[in-house]
């Protein structure tokens, strides 16, 4: 991130305990989660989350491309995560890159351990995830919408995954962080939790926390996941919701 | 109460695995899927398509998770080795019927039996395979409403894959009628629904008189064909997705 100077620093937490957008310490950003977004895959997912904007796409279980990767017992999860060129303020240079190479691996290593993949020997689940506009936090955002399209796709799992960032700002722990708190704040520990097992399948961390920190900060992120949990499946109640048969037909 | 298909059971609770109607049927509770690939169950007679031609059998693609396999003596015709491509090619469509499924996914299909086939001419459209009982209705009668109205060959696939023959106007209006089975498939009425969108697009020509007291027998009925799980497909409007624990 280079030197900023003190002056340049935003005020991330105002004596008030207000964040630049006027959000608490836990709360989190709007978010909007539209299922079956796309006609073509087996399921799909757009997520508005902030100024994020996210779309994924499921398909599969499918035969393996390339053929070597293949597994004889189970079905692999492939992920590829990709920003477009225009999700930034400066051109994001398409195509892979480290970051994008490495959200796609714990993604998809975060859907392996809640996927029942052996029900589907030998095939692949093949998610795709675009970053249409970035406001940090779109890996977590990416996975939400994955996990709504893997649900979606009629994909058998254990459960859905809910994913939030914590972070530190300010000298104060805050959920969900927005693109200022990242890019000036101290740390950002994005986690994704199984909602069932109450077990997180993904946690990375940036920056400093002390261990009294982590311990407040991962409580934190699971009440947060605890609620996109449910307006994950609100989306999904919404998209195949059955007309009341009473009116008859319409 | 047991874990049947579609759930699962940790710590003496079960719960959904997949996105579907909760089901119950004694010991067991399962959950009949609402989307999702075309899962293979033997005697499915399905429609596929030719993805690849190797010397003694073709691929096909059936919408499942794996290509099947149809094997050259699983055929009507006298084949000889390596010259499985003189009699289907990648890109052509056939009608086959589901024979074995083995451990590994392996999908066994044969072409031998009544109403198998290579099919000509023709288009075929796709739609959920959680809609096919939709699409057929009870007893057949959306089926039958398709075909008397438009005048339209109608051949669907347990796969979801429908192939429709006729005069051009006539598969534009069964594939806008699939539209709307596909968009509208758990609302009751909707056998008269696509009729009357069928009958309002009628053009003098294409199809001779119509008896409509045939069709009223169905229609009041509730739209749930089959005397399987889709029993129910209203009843639980909210009882879907992986989350709840039903014990």
């Amino acid at each position: 991130m280079g030197s900023v100077g003190a002056k340049d620093v935003p005020v991330l937490f105002s004596p008030e305990g207000l964040r630049i957008d006027g959000r608490r310490a836990n709360e989190l950003r709007p978010l909007k989660i539209t299922a079956g977004a796309l006609k073509q895959a087996d399921g799909s997912a757009f997520v508005e989350w902030g100024a994020n904007k996210v779309m994924a796409a499921v398909y599969g279980p499918r035969e393996v491309h390339p053929r070597h990767l293949q597994q004889n017992t189970k079905a692999i999860v492939q992920c590829k995560y990709n920003m477009a060129a225009f999700s930034v303020d400066e051109r994001k240079r398409p195509g892979l890159d480290r970051r994008s190479q490495e959200i796609s691996k714990v993604i998809a290593e975060a859907f392996e351990s809640v996927v029942f993949a052996e029900e589907f020997p030998r095939t692949s689940i093949d998610v795709y995830i675009e970053v249409l506009q970035a406001n940090a936090g779109t890996r977590c955002a990416g996975l939400v919408a994955a996990s709504v399209a893997l649900a979606d796709a009629g994909i058998p799992m254990a459960d859905l995954l809910p994913a939030v960032a914590v972070g530190k700002a300010g000298g104060q722990l805050i959920l969900d962080l927005k693109k200022e708190e990242d890019n000036y704040g101290e740390a950002d520990l994005p986690m994704a939790l199984v909602p069932q097992s109450g077990r997180l399948v993904l946690l990375q961390m940036e920056g400093h926390m002390t261990r009294d920190e982590l311990s407040t900060a991962l409580d934190m992120g699971v009440a947060g996941c605890r609620q996109i949990y449910e307006v994950m499946k609100a989306a999904l109640r919404t998209r195949y919701e059955v007309a009341a048969p009473a009116e008859g037909a319409a | 109460m047991k874990p049947g298909p579609g759930t699962y059971r940790v710590g003496g609770k079960i719960y959904a695995s997949v996105l579907g109607l909760l089901s119950p049927r004694p010991p067991f509770v399962q959950v009949i899927p609402l989307s999702g690939r075309y899962i293979p169950k033997p005697n499915d007679v399905v429609i596929g398509t030719v993805t690849d031609v190797q010397g003694t059998f073709w691929l096909l693609d059936i919408g499942a998770p794996r290509w099947a396999p149809l094997h050259m003596t699983g055929t009507p015709w006298q084949v000889e080795i390596g010259e499985t491509e003189k009699f289907l090619h990648v890109g052509d469509s056939v009608v086959v019927r589901v024979e074995n499924l083995d451990a590994t996914g392996r999908i066994g299909v044969t072409m031998l039996g009544e109403g198998l086939g290579k099919l000509e001419g023709g288009s075929i459209e796709r739609i959920s395979p959680a809609r096919v009982p939709r699409v057929v209705g009870r007893g057949g009668s959306m089926i039958q409403t398709l075909t008397r109205r438009t005048g339209a060959q109608i051949a669907v696939g347990q796969n979801g894959r429908i192939w429709i023959d006729g005069d051009p106007d006539a598969i534009a209006r069964v594939r806008e009628a699939l539209r709307m089975i596909e968009d509208e498939g758990q609302r009751p009425g909707l056998t008269e629904k696509v009729d009357s969108y069928l009958k309002s697009t009628e053009t003098s020509d294409d199809t001779g008189p119509i008896e409509p007291a045939r069709e009223s027998a169905h229609r009041d009925a509730p739209e749930s064909p089959y005397a399987g799980p889709g029993e129910f497909p209203s009843e639980r409007p909210d009882a879907d997705s992986t989350d709840r624990d039903e014990n």
